[in-house]
């Protein structure tokens, strides 16, 4: 039987392995939570279950069911708490042009082709990766060793909040949107009693709304993009968006709690500080103009004990690269039709492929896991899934078209402000070190300021420093591919771990 | 004089600036990035703890000598600064221009053996470096844990270094090309050499590159473990090969660890020629706070995919040195290719079988420390001046490299 | 009064949470309440701690940021186990939290004395403490020098 190995429990991780499953395929699927859902059904913990916890969710019925059905199925077994830390390649491997000429590449003519209807025998498009697991308490010691070596892998590894530096915004008080929703769902902890929600793109109205459900008062929603950028991208106001099926009268379920709640939603502004000494205590927002930057006058402090900002989000890619996958210019996983991405036998679903939200990832899930599982391209079930994709990657281009990230955004930033929390580089030694080495090589830069080479690896401030280097470089122009995507050790781990010393908990197996 | 210099690593950068400031006209010419290949991805020792006397030895101690001087000129020159916070690259916040410091820092080797079996192979190799004017200081073992209270229990034996010390090695490349710039040289990056022109007299007059011919009255080749590939493009192969290494980093932790601590093997897999893997651990903490781990030694081509096998390997020997590693995270690992040479030397020097050819490469695991002596000594070389150590040994024309070196093309 | 931030109170909580089992916590050797599945950071959040690491380079404060485990704000020392994210890390009854802050270490000596009087003349850190230097001043390793 063909083994299937999905990582990331998310809604596509999950919509991949009941598709394989489907195709008879035997699934194995790991996330580093512990328990399924992944960002989008991120829920309380079985000791601390509620009767309505409902409430808190969309699709909660479906992701019950899914979940059930997965858990009962004697050929899937899902690993709970167990988190991916590498990927080797194996022999077959890193050299897609001798071994795979009709691998993915970022525009591959005709998408629509896939492959042929006779799908080769199982072992053709295997690729040898050799994945490594630790399965027990978060960054613990002594944690099961996993090393799978399976047919076919699915990475679903989704993606996280992208917030942009602003000064202040390492004081504490001020978060992600993603852990007010996380400690909201996961939690019933709310993050603070007056809450400015701010950034950009769809996503912000959910967590003002969860944050509404833990009775903490939202200031306002502050989306950087001005009414009429978002009109441009969407077509329509966000809140009218009920044309395009359940995503959009998602959304407008939450305009209707927004306008029941009062939770005031102004376009255009952004918060550009955040005040206080050991906590915020207040923020200065300001209205913005087209390319995001401050419109000089338009101040105004609002007091308040949170923030939550986020300016879209960052896909999880170490994995994918770490198992060679090629990424689009934009820096997504590549994919074809199928969702394979360049490397024989892997395939990329959800966030890491493009930020579209639920639906997306859970069509492009099943089309995934149905061809990981050998599956061809005729097959009703996936029929339906690629139409889904389709329309929800239309969402996606309005989403980037609405709120995508402007460049007037540095001009908030003061010379001090913190740009890599890790390592606390600020600003303005970061623009001096790249004008004083004038180096054209992203490796150099990251190793002569430091930013992104903190115990998060660039996830938080990756993209930030990238975009700010080439602003302030007197070359925009790279002369190395490196990139803040590359984490070999996808999470840290205690040597002792890693040690080759003999122990019990060593679990090697085929699938 | 023009010289054109391939390659923008540390050793391209060193030779750059030493010709450039005694008035040669100088273009690097680089492929890819400055400081970006191997330069980029090993450590930055300067040791002369691990080489046995003998002609690389003199070079290390050469380097020794010159860092500490190179690391004043570039801090006068370049106005950077000893770091104020360690981080950010110790700049003066707003003042313009300013470079990050090199972090040049002899804070001192500590070589330890861990087994009865490695105390008279440690004590005796001391001893001969000893002779040859290292300064190696057997220590008790409660010397040992004066210096590094966090040692292994274990150990057996162990021998103090004051003379070994480390740069930052990207830092210093970049800091060494921009003297050289601002001393005149131009720099060509994202430029690929891809063959040698010719004289009417059969000499090297310049190169072939993917921007266009370039004419030089000499050329010298520090293109690191891609040397093989680059001189047989001009028509005379040298044998540099790559030999993988990996470093694991730790995350960032109080400091624990004061010197660089080296288990005793570590100077066998150095002086090995070895194909198969071999690990050994050299175990420093950086400015950062975080840990450096290095190193395996592995020649498997210019094979970079990750390892799990290798860094098990370097994890063990690591926590056997320092206990308390065991518990501490690694976050990352990297790695490079040293440029290998069989017979363990580099070659500094002009190319016996083709005029207007002078290479600096090869420098194995040691380019880093070795690159500032390197450059001077091909700079006496290259003006006809009395280099400070014999500079015999390194020739690409010594006879230990012969049965290696093939005719030219 | 409630210091945000705060549990929602389970008495008004529409989602009608079961009660679950009580768990305690110690931070620093303040015991704090939690219940069986919180995480550490959810169980100090939920008493009010917005912070409790100290930046390595500023010492600034740090709590939770990213409340999904991929920025290492919120780590801390648990049962003696380093960098452990509490975000992700579900509460035990009676974990031993200890509160982490790794200064930097001092920066490297100077290569030779002109240098050392300019970084003598650098503004003195403020987090970080003085490295031990292992070897005293009457060390027989002191003499010769280090390169200080
Ligand atoms: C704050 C926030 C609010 C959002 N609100 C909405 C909304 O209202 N509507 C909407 O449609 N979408 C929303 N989204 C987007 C939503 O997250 C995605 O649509 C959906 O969850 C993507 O699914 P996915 O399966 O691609 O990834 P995810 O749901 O992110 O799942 C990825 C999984 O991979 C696991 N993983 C990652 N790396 C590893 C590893 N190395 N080892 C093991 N496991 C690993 C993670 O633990 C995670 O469970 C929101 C996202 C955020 C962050
Ligand atoms: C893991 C590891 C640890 C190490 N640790 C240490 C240490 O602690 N101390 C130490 O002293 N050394 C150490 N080294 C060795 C040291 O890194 C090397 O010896 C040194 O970096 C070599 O420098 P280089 O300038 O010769 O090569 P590189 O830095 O590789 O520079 C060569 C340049 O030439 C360019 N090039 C190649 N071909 C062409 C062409 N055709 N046209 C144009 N440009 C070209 C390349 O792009 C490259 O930039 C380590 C190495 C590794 C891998
Ligand atoms: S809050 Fe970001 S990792 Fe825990």
């Amino acid at each position: 039987m063909r083994e299937i190995l999905i990582i990331g429990a998310g809604p596509a991780g999950l919509a991949a392995a009941r598709a394989a499953r489907a195709r008879g395929a035997s699934v194995t699927l790991l996330d580093a939570a512990d328990d399924v859902g992944g960002q989008y059904w991120r829920h309380l913990p079985a000791s601390l279950s509620a009767g309505r916890e409902d409430l808190l969710h969309h699709g909660w019925a479906t992701f019950t069911a899914l979940r059930s059905d997965l858990d009962d199925d004697p050929g899937c077994r899902i690993v709970r708490g167990a988190q991916v830390w590498a990927i080797e390649r194996g022999e077959t491997t890193g050299r897609p042009d001798a071994a795979r000429p009709d691998a993915a590449r970022p525009d591959a003519g005709n998408r629509d082709t896939g492959r042929p209807d006779a799908e080769p025998a199982e072992h053709d498009d295997r690729g040898g990766h050799v994945v490594h697991a630790l399965a027990g308490p978060v960054d613990g010691t002594d944690r099961e060793r996993i090393t799978l070596t399976p047919d076919a892998l699915v990475l679903a590894t989704g993606a996280h909040d992208r917030t942009l530096p602003f000064p202040g915004w390492d004081l504490p008080g001020v978060f992600t949107p993603g852990a007010a929703q996380a400690l909201a769902k996961g939690e019933r902890v709310t993050v603070g009693e007056r809450v400015a929600v701010a950034g950009a793109g769809p996503f912000l109205l959910p967590v003002a709304a969860s944050l509404v459900q833990t009775g903490t008062t939202v200031v306002g929603v502050f989306e950087a993009s001005r009414a009429r950028t978002l009109a441009a991208g969407w077509l329509s106001r966000p809140w009218r968006l009920a044309r395009a099926g359940k995503k959009g009268a998602e959304l407008a379920g939450y305009a209707a709690g927004q306008l029941r709640h009062r939770i005031p939603y102004r376009t255009g502004t952004a918060v550009i500080r955040a005040h206080g000494t050991d906590a915020v205590t207040a923020v200065t927002v300001a209205k913005l103009d087209r390319d995001w930057r401050p419109i000089p006058g338009t101040e105004r402090r609002i007091p308040v004990d949170a923030v939550c900002a986020g300016h879209g989000f960052t896909p999880r890619l170490e994995l994918a690269v770490a198992a060679g996958c090629v990424l689009t210019g934009d820096s997504f996983v590549a994919v074809d039709d199928a969702q394979r991405t360049s490397e024989p036998g892997v395939y990329a679903a959800g966030e890491i492929t493009g930020i579209g939200g639920v639906e997306l990832a859970m069509a492009e899930g099943s089309i995934a896991g149905h061809h990981a599982a050998g599956g061809d391209t005729g097959t009703s079930p996936v029929r339906a899934a690629r139409v889904a994709r389709g329309v929800h990657r239309d969402i996606a281009r309005r989403i980037e078209a609405a709120h995508g990230i402007r460049p007037g955004w540095s001009s908030w930033l003061d010379d001090d402000t913190v740009i890599c929390r890790c390592e606390e580089v600020r600003h303005g030694p970061l623009r001096d070190t790249a004008a004083a080495t004038a180096s054209t090589s992203l490796r150099s830069l990251k190793l002569s300021t430091r930013a992104g080479l903190g115990i998060c690896q660039g996830r938080m401030c990756g993209r930030t420093v990238d975009a700010l280097l080439r602003q302030h470089a007197p070359h925009a122009h790279r002369n190395d591919n490196a990139t803040f995507d590359h984490r070999p050790l996808a999470f840290p781990l205690r040597l002792a771990e890693l040690a080759d010393h003999p122990k019990d908990n060593d679990r090697k197996e085929s699938a | 004089m023009d010289v054109i210099v391939i390659g923008a690593g540390i050793i391209g950068a060193a030779v750059a600036r030493e010709l450039t400031r005694s008035g040669i006209a100088v273009t690097v010419i680089e492929r890819g990035a400055a400081a970006s290949a191997t330069s980029a991805s090993g450590e930055g020792n300067v040791l002369v703890s691990d080489k046995e006397p003998g002609p690389e030895l003199v070079l290390a101690q050469y380097s020794a000598r010159l860092w500490p001087q190179v690391a004043r000129e570039l801090a006068d020159e370049l106005g950077g600064t000893i770091p104020a916070d360690g981080l950010g690259g110790g700049h003066r916040a707003g003042s313009g221009a300013a470079f990050p410091s090199i972090e040049f820092d002899r804070k001192g080797g500590l070589v330890v053996a861990t087994t009865d079996a490695g105390i008279e192979p440690l004590r005796d190799f001391a001893a001969t470096q000893v002779a040859a004017g290292v300064d190696a200081r057997p220590v008790t073992l409660d010397e040992a844990r004066e210096l590094e209270p966090d040692l292994t229990p274990s150990a057996t034996a162990a021998v103090y270094y004051p003379e070994d010390a480390q740069v930052q090695p990207v830092i210093a490349t970049e800091a060494l090309l921009a003297s050289a710039r601002r001393s005149g040289a131009s720099v060509l990056e994202g430029t690929e050499v891809t063959g040698g022109l010719r004289g009417a007299d059969g000499r090297l007059s310049g190169v072939r590159t993917t921007a266009g011919d370039l004419h030089a009255d000499a050329v010298v080749t520090a293109a690191g473990p891609w040397s093989a590939e680059l001189t047989a493009r001009l028509g005379a192969p040298v044998p540099v090969q790559p030999r993988r290494g990996v470093v694991l980093v730790t995350s960032r932790m109080r400091p624990r660890i004061f010197h660089k601590v080296y288990d005793a093997d570590y100077v066998d897999a150095v002086g090995s020629g070895d194909a198969a893997l071999q690990t050994s651990s050299v175990i420093e903490s950086t400015a950062a706070g975080t840990v450096l781990i290095g190193s395996s030694r592995q020649r498997i081509g210019f094979d970079d995919r990750l390892r799990v096998a290798v860094l098990r390997e370097i994890a063990a020997k690591a926590a056997n040195v320092f206990p308390f590693l065991a518990d501490t995270p690694a976050m990352r690992c990297y790695g490079g290719f040293r440029p290998f040479v069989p017979d363990h030397l580099p070659l500094i020097g002009a190319d016996p079988r083709l005029p207007g050819l002078w290479h600096a490469t090869g420098h194995e695991g040691a380019g880093i420390g070795l690159s500032v002596a390197t450059a001077a000594l091909l700079r006496d070389l290259m003006t006809g001046t009395e280099p400070a150590i014999d500079a015999l040994p390194f020739s690409p024309a010594r006879p230990s490299l012969a049965e290696h070196l093939q005719e030219v093309m | 009064m409630t210091v945000p931030p705060f549990p929602v109170p389970p008495s008004q909580d529409p989602i009608r949470p079961d009660p679950g089992t009580s768990i305690r916590i110690s931070v620093d050797e303040t015991e704090y309440p939690g219940r069986a599945g919180q995480t550490i950071a959810g169980v100090m959040l939920a008493a009010g701690l917005l912070s409790w690491r100290y930046s390595s380079g500023s010492g600034a404060p740090r709590g939770a940021f990213c409340g999904i485990g991929v920025c290492f704000d919120c780590l801390a020392t648990v049962n003696g186990q380093r960098d452990v994210r509490t975000c992700q890390r579900r509460a035990v009854d009676g974990d031993v939290v200890v509160t982490q802050h790794d200064p930097l270490p001092r920066p490297p000596r100077a290569p030779a004395p002109e240098s050392a009087a300019e970084s003598a003349s650098e503004p003195a850190h403020r987090s970080a403490p003085e490295p031990p230097h292992p070897s005293g001043p009457d060390s027989p390793l002191r003499e010769g020098g280090s390169g200080a």
